[in-house]
């Protein structure tokens, strides 16, 4: 019942994949959330890097702390109207240096409570940012997300 | 048993370099391939390249390999051949076609790996250089894990210089820390642009924070060195020749090279000490 209750107001969900690394996905993901909030959409970024999350120092709050309510982890809020919702493994780290190396089923765990755990509320779009490659992150994140409003993918690249 | 598989695998092999980052595209494949040719120069010097970028791989394309399999002998896996000294080994020679997704799990991904250390026949190998996908997770695990039956002499840290790079890195050099792997350095990639035309020079990734070089002071570790762009380098890798080859003069060349000598003569001393610990 939480499940359908934290994404079931979520409008559009956007994945932002590539496969290569560097390429400028959370980049995008960053810019894409400021523009479409800039035209007046209701706007959240999921950031499931687990290894290299970078969304929370693109927006400047990697020294952010999260918790929790009734019904999930609150997102933290960014941006100049402090309106742009954000989750990223990233405000869980007790210092930012930590490397998160974890094996693939402990990733697919917290991705899992991630995306269905959040308390995100009324979403125009929410926008999932992803790591490189084709692996468990990708994987857990399609299939937790399958029965909700997926838009689809944008794929980023660099020409060579 | 397993350990004493790999460790009779790994045994011919004196010395063992892996290459991380913790952030995707800085240039590890890249870095990984030149460090191959620039060791292989020396025709007396056997030199082997491990891909284990499972998802990505990128040595086939950028050694001149695309399109080639992999061959079973009695004696195991062969790796493909660039040269007669530089033998190559990547889950790329695997797929079937060149778009194919290796859309894998953790577990699946280990078994991979493990099976490239204890199948490959490499023969005796002077140097053998492993580059690896961004991150710290499964294959990076499992690699130091099973490598631990032989010895790694150490890791080269490639990062560009903005701060999100240095970001992933510092976690990657608390991962090596971590894991006991010793830092050899770090490669700052990317570091300026010099126009052949005009010569001045641009900062295309600002290092707003300090750059490798404030990260390496802090965190100390030592900076092996830093190389400029140059386009040359893309075309050189997506046509798979050896960029030291193809530009000889470039600034980016000479950079390489010194880093790729002080690889080596860390690695030397660093047999040098084992022998007298033997």
């Amino acid at each position: 019942l939480t499940e359908r209750t934290n994404l079931a107001g979520v409008r559009h969900i956007l994945l932002v994949l590539s496969g290569k690394g560097g390429v400028g996905k959370s980049t995008l993901s960053t810019e894409l959330a400021l523009a479409l909030r800039n035209a007046g959409k209701r706007v959240g970024i999921l950031d499931v890097d687990l290894c290299g999350p970078s969304i929370p120092r693109m927006l400047r709050v990697q020294d952010s702390a999260v918790h929790q309510c009734d019904s999930g982890w609150v997102p933290v809020f960014v941006g100049q109207d402090k309106a742009i919702a954000l989750m990223s493994i990233g405000f869980l780290l007790e210092r930012p240096d930590d490397a998160v190396v974890w094996r693939g089923p402990k990733k697919n765990a917290l991705i899992k409570q991630f995306v269905t755990d959040v308390a995100w509320g009324d979403l125009d779009f929410l926008i999932v940012d992803t790591p490189p490659g084709t692996s468990d992150e990708h994987i857990s994140t399609v299939e937790t997300l399958r029965p909700y409003q997926l838009l689809g993918a944008i794929l980023v690249t660099t020409p060579q | 048993a397993e350990v004493a598989e790999l460790q009779a695998r790994l045994r011919a092999v004196r010395h063992t370099v892996l290459v991380l980052s913790g952030k995707g595209g800085v240039g590890k494949s890249t870095f990984s391939a030149l460090l191959a040719h620039g060791l292989a120069a020396d025709e007396t010097k056997q030199v082997a390249l491990l891909d284990i970028d499972i998802c990505g791989p990128s040595i086939p394309k950028m050694m001149g390999l695309e399109g080639e399999q992999v061959h079973q002998s009695g004696s195991g896996w062969s790796p493909v051949y660039v040269e007669e000294n530089l033998g190559v080994m990547s889950v790329g020679f695997l797929l079937s076609s060149p778009d194919d997704a290796v859309i894998w799990r953790g577990p699946k991904k280990n078994g991979l790996i493990k099976q490239f250390l204890r199948d490959v026949d490499w023969g005796e190998v002077d140097y053998l250089i492993v580059d690896t996908p961004p991150g710290t997770s499964d294959e990076h695990l499992s690699i130091v894990q099973y490598l631990s039956a032989t010895h790694i002499d150490g890791a080269v840290i490639v990062t560009t210089p903005q701060e999100v790079s240095l970001q992933d890195v510092r976690k990657e050099i608390n991962f090596c820390r971590k894991v006991k792997l010793p830092i050899i350095g770090v490669v700052e990639n990317m570091s300026g642009f010099v126009c052949p035309k005009c010569k001045n020079e641009s900062q295309i990734f600002p290092p707003t924070t300090g750059g490798a070089e404030k990260m390496c002071q802090n965190l100390n570790v030592s900076l092996l060195g830093k190389v400029p762009l140059d386009p040359q380098i893309g075309k050189s890798c997506d046509r798979g020749q050896s960029f030291l080859a193809e530009a000889p003069e470039s600034p980016a060349t000479l950079s390489y090279r010194n880093i790729i000598q002080r690889i080596q003569e860390y690695c030397e001393q660093h047999h040098l000490q084992e022998e007298k610990i033997i």
